[in-house]
């Protein structure tokens, strides 16, 4: 199963944390402070797995994104990846090639849509198109839920004038 | 509307975090906000709520404390709208974790919302569960998520499915009502239904074998069928990844068609067409088919056997292997450790390849190979892969020294086919990577060349070549200076040659001049620096030639800033002076050193701390001392195999070099101060056993007046019954010179104060043949420490000699034991022995305490062991 997964920017920001296995407020400060360490040492043509304490790390970079998922050590480190993939490119579809701005002013967006990719570390959807589709209904039911309440303001502000 | 609570939108604050060039205004813009976010939860204002929270989960991944919003998030999860309750989740999954407590209060609402007629919300609920929910929620909530796996919407039938796979891995007994929805999902048509179905059952066979056996009867024909559809299936944009239909669905099966066939035979075979097509099929391009290929042999591995799959997967490795791709080879090398245990003789045939992989550049990569590598070793091919390894030592980088060294010393220690060779190799290691060499691994060195006196001559010639070379190696350094202490005379006078040898010439003063140059080097360390000076004394013996530059250069020690080498400067020195007559017999090569014991003794120790009693000395099988102070006397101390150590503190080593008991009176203070030590090296004496015999080698020697034994042992007994008057009086002011020399501190028995409260003497242990009391003082300015009189009557006909009282206690308390009365006890409870022990109580008013002992003494020259454990303390001490 996968115990969390980080995006951290090259110069070792966090953008996105989600955890799957407990891991305490602290405990998360240094497995990050750790993982940027190891990943962002590696030169660009290494493998894209690091073992780490008895857990695999796979990561990959997409432009100045670091992807990291932590597996266990008997899981498939090449899956891994394409999952990895598969995430990048539901975002790049839903943000419209993506990028690290995107992804730091709607990081809840980013959530939104790894929860529907991944929950209790294992992933639920291998189909792009479905993804989106459930994205899309809910943001559509926020955005009716907002229109909702702005017409009640207004009525009440009419009524009350 | 509250002016304060307003603030700023989300993208604001974001914009402005980042518009900030330091930490400092960083923090500060945070902390603004904080206190915005703040007054506004007091205000328990809902507009903003969410809008705060979004705020607060940013704030969170920059790494600041965001507690005080974690009742929000129940809050907006308790609304009734879809956006807040969105939110609110998402919140709740990123600022809690299951640990906490305020995670259940959450149960009710999630109850309600895995009820609600609005699917999303559902939806929204069961990836919350699935993510984070703790045992307790997953009991309350499991059969929810049970009638959900049967929901309308296949999107939320795969939430439900996921989220059992938490539920059951929270809670195993309730795996048996899952299995026959999670079988129903198997035949589902949806791929994330099928991906999440066939994770769930993987992971209900891993903790119900009930499950795996209803599986494995109903569901392995239709898994092999779905494979089959979706390996065949033509293009579908939907699932394509690199022209692959669907590869995660693909490695699920995969994945749990290995967990079904795995020990039984009929399942494997019906899976064995299948894999045959899956394996030689699939493109091996990309790296969604790579992925597959990579399950499918694991696959193939752990089910029953197949020869033609077996090599068909054998085969994959090897191309997986020669790829340029690092992925791809670092997958292989690990699925090769994996095949060992099939077939050997196949990845042997990849050793080459497997070698060059340990230098590649990459260090994930190395590491892979050089635990393969470490698996493919045997008698036959140690050699040469052996000779590759420290090779390539010479050359490595250096944060992969350590694992290589390690490697290379466990492979030479586990397959050397000769001592000789298995000395080569040490030394070429040492000289190599000597820093990183482990000092258990020195000690066993050590222990083999003790072992083999035909190699010492050999051995110490070669590690004076090596010192020459590399002396910067600590370890190297460490093992040529015992070396050169002990054999130097061999050193010099070129005994013992093998043909493979040149002859070197080394004179007296340049094997002196090895153990000078260690001692004064700035960057030895102190066991080093020890080991030199022990050493340079041996050498004084030795070489009679040198011995006046010998003891000037021990007598610069005696300015050393380290006490532990000032006093050895001193007491050597002293030897040197004084004792001329004894020396040789005192530094004598050591006694072979016991193989066995040694390694037994690596297997580790139980923590128990025993005092032993005074007035006797106990016979250590190897006592290790570990101690960070001196890591020297663990080396130094193996000779305690064949004399009686004495309860020595870890700082006495000199004790521990000679390995003998010199006096009862140094034997004292010896004991007070392993009290004190916090007696770790009697934490190994208790852990290795004593044997029975122990007494009869040991004790007749301290007390009896023979002289004309050869060993060091026998000698330095004799020295101290030559003034048996002062030694047994125990006492500082009589002190005979040896005494003096050996430990200054006399012993000064604490009087014990009387004015404490009374405690009822007890009867700590009685037999057929003893009774043993303890009175109890107490003084009452320290609670925790008891004064116990032992009082020992002999209820037997017979004379009970050499008598030793032993006594362990649990780490919360400490023992001290002062000398006893007397070490004979006289039949028919005609006299007795009294001994004062002094307990610490570091727990004191919560446990009360108990000891366990061991009592050895001699009916008419026969050992006899009384053992037994005090439980009947009074409370309250």
């Amino acid at each position: 199963m996968i115990h969390f997964v980080l995006l951290i920017s090259r110069q070792g920001k966090v953008r996105l944390t989600k955890w799957y296995s407990p891991y305490s407020q602290k405990e998360r400060t240094k497995v990050i402070r750790e993982i940027s360490g190891l990943m962002l040492h590696r030169g660009p043509k290494l493998c894209n797995f690091v073992e780490w304490g008895g857990l695999k790390v796979v990561y990959k970079r997409y432009a100045s994104l670091y992807f990291c998922m932590c597996i266990d050590p008997e899981d498939n480190e090449l899956e891994t990846l394409e999952v990895i993939h598969h995430f990048v490119e539901i975002l790049d579809r839903y943000f419209g090639s993506v990028c690290e701005l995107d992804l730091i002013f709607n990081f809840h967006k980013a959530y939104y849509i790894l929860d529907e990719l991944v929950i209790a570390g294992e992933i639920q959807e291998s189909s792009k198109k479905t993804v989106a589709r459930l994205i899309s209904a809910q943001d559509s039911l926020v955005e009716a839920a907002k229109e909702e309440a702005s017409s009640i303001s207004n009525i009440i502000a009419q009524a009350t004038k | 509307m509250n002016p304060f609570s307003s603030g700023t939108r989300l993208r604001d604050m974001i914009r402005a975090i980042r518009a900030c060039k330091t930490a400092a205004e960083e923090r500060a813009v945070v902390r603004k906000e904080c206190a915005a976010i703040r007054a506004s939860i007091n205000e328990n204002d809902q507009e903003y709520r969410h809008r705060n929270l979004a705020k607060l989960m940013f704030i969170h991944m920059l790494g600041y404390p965001t507690h005080f919003g974690q009742m929000e998030c129940l809050k907006l999860i308790a609304s009734a709208g879809f956006p807040e309750k969105r939110i609110g989740y998402l919140g709740l999954m990123l600022l809690l974790d299951e640990r906490q407590e305020v995670l259940m209060l959450v149960t009710n609402s999630l109850k309600q919302d895995l009820n609600h007629t609005n699917q999303y919300i559902v939806g929204l609920a069961l990836c919350a569960l699935g993510n984070i929910c703790s045992a307790e929620m997953a009991r309350d909530l499991a059969p929810e998520v049970e009638r959900l796996l049967q929901f309308r919407d296949p999107n939320i039938r795969k939430k439900a499915a996921l989220c059992s796979i938490r539920i059951i891995k929270k809670v195993p007994d309730l795996a048996e009502n899952f299995i026959n929805p999670a079988a129903a999902l198997l035949k589902e048509k949806h791929h994330g239904v099928l991906i999440t179905g066939v994770q769930l059952c993987t992971d209900l066979c891993k903790v119900s074998s009930e499950a795996l056996e209803h599986f494995r009867k109903k569901c392995t024909e239709v898994l092999v069928k779905t494979l089959k559809d979706v390996a065949n299936s033509p293009y579908a944009p939907e699932y394509d990844v690199g022209g692959i239909t669907d590869p995660f669905l693909h490695i699920r099966l995969l994945r749990f068609l290995r967990v079904l066939g795995q020990g039984d035979a009929d399942a494997s075979d019906s899976m064995n067409d299948i894999l045959a097509q899956v394996a030689t099929k699939t493109e091996s391009n990309k790296n969604a088919g790579n992925a597959i290929l990579y399950e499918c042999v694991e696959t193939i591995m752990s089910i029953e056997d197949n020869g033609g799959l077996r090599v068909l997967a054998i085969n994959i490795l090897g191309r997986f292997l020669a790829n340029r791709d690092n992925n791809i080879r670092y997958v292989a090398l690990n699925m090769l450790m994996k095949a060992i245990s099939v077939d050997a003789q196949a990845v042997q045939r990849h050793r080459a390849t497997i070698l060059e992989c340990v230098k590649d550049s990459d260090a994930s990569i190395r590491k892979r190979a050089l635990e393969l590598v470490y698996l493919l070793i045997n008698e036959s091919n140690v050699k040469p892969l052996t000779k590759e390894l420290i090779d390539y030592l010479e050359v490595s980088d250096q944060e992969f020294k350590g694992d290589l060294t390690a490697k290379i010393c466990s492979i030479v220690e586990k397959f050397s086919p000769e001592k000789i060779w298995y000395i080569d190799q040490m030394l070429k290691v040492l000289s190599e990577a000597g820093n990183f060499v482990k000092d258990e691994v020195c000690h066993a060195l050590i222990v083999v060349i003790s072992n083999a006196p035909d190699l010492h001559g050999y051995t110490v010639r070669a590690l004076y070549k090596a010192f020459q070379a590399s002396s910067e190696q600590e370890s190297l350094v460490r093992v040529a200076v015992w070396c050169i202490g002990e054999y130097g005379d061999m050193l010099v006078k070129n005994v013992g040659m093998l043909d493979v040898e040149d002859p070197i010439t080394v004179t007296e003063s340049d094997a002196v001049d090895v153990a000078e140059i260690t001692i004064k080097r700035h960057t030895s360390d102190l066991t080093t620096k020890a080991m030199a000076l022990i050493a340079l004394l041996k050498l004084s013996s030795r070489f009679p030639s040198c011995s006046e530059r010998i003891r000037d250069i021990i007598v610069q020690q005696k300015g050393s800033l380290v006490l532990e080498l000032q006093q050895r400067s001193l007491e050597f020195n002293s030897i040197l002076e004084k004792h001329r007559n004894i020396r040789s017999a005192l530094v004598e090569r050591m006694p072979v050193l016991d193989e066995a014991t040694f390694s037994g003794r690596r297997a580790g120790s139980v923590p128990t701390t025993l005092s032993p009693s005074t007035m006797a000395s106990v016979k250590v099988p190897n006592g290790v001392v570990k101690s960070a102070a001196a890591p020297l006397v663990d080396l130094l101390d193996l000779t305690s195999d064949d004399a009686p150590a004495p309860s020595s503190s870890s700082g006495d080593f000199l004790n521990d070099i000679l390995g003998v008991d010199l006096s009862p009176a140094s034997a004292h203070s010896g004991a007070s101060q392993a009290a004190k030590n916090g007696t770790d090296v009697l934490m190994d004496i208790l852990s290795l056993g004593t044997p029975p015999a122990q007494s009869s080698s040991s004790t007749p020697d301290i007390f009896s007046l023979s002289q004309n034994q050869k060993s060091p042992v026998a000698s330095l007994d004799g020295l101290s019954t030559s003034s048996p008057v002062s030694a047994r009086a125990a006492s500082s002011q009589a002190a005979s010179s040896i005494i003096d020399l050996l430990d200054g501190l006399g012993p000064s028995p604490p009087a014990p104060e009387n004015n404490g409260p009374a405690y009822p003497s007890v009867v700590a242990f009685e037999s057929s043949s003893l009774r043993v009391m303890f009175d109890f003082l107490k003084s009452p300015g320290n609670p925790q420490i008891t004064v116990i009189k032992a009082t020992f009557t002999n209820l037997s006909s017979n004379v009970y000699a050499d008598f030793v009282f032993q006594a362990a206690v649990p780490k919360f308390l400490q023992l001290h034991l002062d000398p006893a009365s007397g070490n004979t006890l006289p039949a028919n409870s005609s006299g007795t022995v009294t001994q004062t022990l002094r307990v610490t109580n570091s727990q004191h008013g919560k446990k009360s305490l108990v000891m366990r002992i061991r009592i050895a003494y001699k009916i008419n020259g026969k050992d006899v062991l009384e053992e037994g454990q005090i439980n009947n303390f009074p409370r309250e001490l």
